[in-house]
């Protein structure tokens, strides 16, 4: 691979720093982000792809497994009913918020670096939903009759309870499932047309009829462009209070119960905030490979990685604080179950994992507070792991810690997955990483239209001198004074 | 040749600056069936090409708005009419444990209809279009910007027109057909 010369110059706080580094065009953009699926595939990747593919094969024997068995194959049992299924539930669906936070939020408030990494999380986004709707389908035991979550007529003549947060969870999920996926698809339709048009340049001709299909015959007209920059500013309009929705139903399927140490006010905030730090965590964790190895420096830059890195620092600070507000509010509540709720989440049986959390969660970010740590690719991918491995514990612990000791002491129990948990776990990275690799490889993996257009030379107005404002400004005046 | 199986003239250029004054320049010439196709949205090319803002936004409303009467409809009548049952001690109809469903329904239809609107608003998708045939259009998905002005505008006339084009320094100013 060719060595790509590396920019770190100290950012002057009053020029904003480039978005696209490098000796960058319009021409090069494009071959350097369509070059990444139309080069010959990197023995790397058939290697990633095969690890991902037997750990989705596995997820399937697992599933097999557990549909011909029934919930007894896993550790779930009374008093923790709930287990690692819901656990690696909130995972998966905390790591889904990333995409559309960048995709919308940041859109909505102009922040224009998320140009460069809002496709791959995106991506990343579907495929977390994806493995996070697994885990709530093959909960229910007799997957058979899962159509029973959705109000359609069924032999029982039943319609849902729609007063659960559990059906409320299935209209959020799959909302946010479809949402996500027309969002990313919309964005993909002009990328696609570079393919395309790449494709039948070069007499790929399978390739372009492929490209061609799912590009839907886009031209790039104006007209069609007005259009289209209407229904994304819509989309992202709709998608910023969704991914608020989404977390705070999921904290709801918690908070609405009765039981100490989840019945708070705090969850949805405090679920959104770690959903917005564990999507971050997982987009380092796949975009520094992806920068690393596709050759993106110019495009994903130390900014942008700078950036993140900011956001985690938040949003683990936000978590952090949550945790702190939980054990004070159990304190000042004078309740005695909510008191031991606590107490036995940070000093009880799963101590272990509750010092897990706190230590990856809320004391590893506090790295970013320096500079140089925020800009080596190194660190943060070491961090983003610990970011991953922090919020899975958030969940076990919330999830766990709560159930194993309830009101009566004669049921306490202690909880431990089974060998079938655990491969079921991983067999969900299969699936996402199964996703993800195909999606790099066949794939804009950045939008190549929406990098464009953040360019200095994407301004029509580009390159006018001093003067030539001069000139418009009196032009203006003019015309006001008629 | 006839003038029915024209499709329009089209030429080539090589910066967002440039296509935004050749639009400027081409309807203040007075051609009204103009359009640009552009690797991006270029900001400002709308008010340069006299082209007027999307309507899409009054689908999307419509479409909103269904969503939140057909939730409340849906829970309403299972609920609380063709089975009703009290649970978690609320009525069988409920308003706030409506709430949730009826915002994610109502983000649902809207944001489907953004989408398929906006498609159906484009007349996409289409398999193919007159304009593909001009030589260099593969560039106008990756650094070249076109500028087409249609056989039926009133003004159009083949000579005229693409001299014309070729005055704003349009490069490989062709003629397509339909």
């Amino acid at each position: 691979m060719t060595a790509i010369p590396v920019v770190d110059e100290p950012e002057n706080p009053l020029v904003r720093a480039p978005l696209v580094e490098g000796k960058n065009d319009f021409t090069s953009v494009t071959n350097i982000i369509a070059g990444v699926a139309e080069r010959k595939t990197p023995r790397g990747w058939y290697l990633m792809f095969g690890v991902s593919v037997a750990l989705l094969l596995n997820l399937g024997a697992m599933i097999g497994y557990l549909v011909f068995n029934g919930v007894g194959v896993w550790g779930n049992n009374v008093p923790v009913a709930w287990a690692w299924p819901i656990v690696n539930f909130v995972f998966w669906i905390g790591i889904g918020h990333a995409g559309t936070l960048i995709s919308a939020v940041l859109f909505l408030f102009r922040q224009k670096w998320r140009t460069s990494i809002n496709r791959a999380s995106e991506a990343m986004t579907i495929f977390a939903v994806m493995a996070a709707g697994i885990f709530p389908a093959i909960h229910v035991g007799r997957i058979w009759v899962i159509y029973w979550v959705f109000p359609l007529p069924n032999q029982m003549s039943m319609w849902p309870n729609f007063k659960s947060p559990l059906l409320w969870d299935v209209f959020a999920v799959s909302t946010y499932f479809t949402i996500s996926a027309l969002f990313w698809f919309v964005g993909l339709v002009p990328d696609l047309a570079t393919f395309r048009d790449r494709a039948a340049k070069a007499g790929r001709m399978v390739a372009a009829r492929a490209y061609g299909l799912f590009a839907l015959g886009w031209t790039g007209s104006n007209r069609h462009w007005i259009n289209y920059e209407k229904a994304y500013m819509i989309l992202a309009g709709l998608s910023t209070p969704l991914v608020l929705s989404v977390h705070s139903i999921v904290s709801f399927d918690f908070a609405v119960s009765i039981l100490p140490g989840w019945h708070t006010t705090i969850f949805p905030p405090y679920f959104v905030a770690g959903a917005i730090f564990s999507g971050f965590g997982m987009v380092l964790t796949l975009m520094i490979p992806a920068r690393q190895w596709l050759g993106l420096h110019q495009l994903i830059t130390l900014n942008h990685l700078d950036n993140i890195a900011k956001i985690l620092l938040l949003t683990g600070t936000m978590v952090g604080y949550a945790y702190g507000a939980e054990f004070f509010i159990a304190w000042y509540s004078g309740v005695d179950y909510e008191q031991f709720a606590f107490i036995n989440r940070a000093f009880g049986p799963y101590a272990w994992a509750y010092w897990i959390m706190i230590g990856c969660n809320v004391v590893s970010p506090q790295f970013f507070w320096f500079r140089s740590l925020r800009r080596s690719p190194l660190v943060l991918f070491v961090i983003s792991i610990f970011v991953n491995i922090g919020m899975w514990f958030e969940r076990f612990v919330i999830t766990i810690s709560t159930l194993n000791r309830d009101f009566l002491p004669s049921s306490w129990g202690y909880y431990s997955p089974t060998l079938i948990d655990i491969l079921t776990y991983a067999g969900s990275f299969g699936l996402f990483f199964t996703m993800f690799l195909l999606f790099c490889r066949f794939l804009p993996i950045l939008a190549i239209s929406e990098v464009k257009g953040v360019m200095p030379e994407a301004n029509p107005h580009h390159g006018h001198g001093h003067d030539d404002h001069h000139a418009h400004g009196h032009a203006q005046h003019a015309h006001a004074h008629h | 040749m006839a003038n029915t199986n024209k499709w329009g003239i089209v030429a080539e250029f090589d910066s967002a600056a440039a296509i935004y004054h050749a639009a400027e320049k081409t309807t203040a010439q007075g051609y009204t069936q103009v359009d640009a196709y552009t690797p991006f949205p270029v900001h400002g090319l709308d008010r340069a090409l006299k082209q007027g803002p999307s309507h899409l936004g009054w689908f999307v409303v419509c479409c909103g708005i269904t969503g939140i009467f057909l939730a409340q409809l849906m829970m309403w009548w299972m609920n609380g009419v063709d089975y009703p049952f009290w649970v978690s001690g609320k009525e069988p109809y409920a308003w706030p444990s409506t709430i949730p469903i009826t915002f994610e329904l109502m983000v649902l239809l809207s944001g489907i209809c953004a989408v398929f609107g906006m498609f159906a608003l484009n007349k996409l998708p289409r398999l193919h279009h007159p304009i593909f045939q001009h030589a260099t259009f593969w560039r106008a998905s990756d650094d070249r910007f076109f500028l087409a002005i249609e056989a039926k505008d009133p003004k159009f006339d083949s000579t005229q027109t693409a001299r014309f084009l070729e005055s704003l320094g349009g490069k490989n100013v062709a003629m397509v057909e339909d």
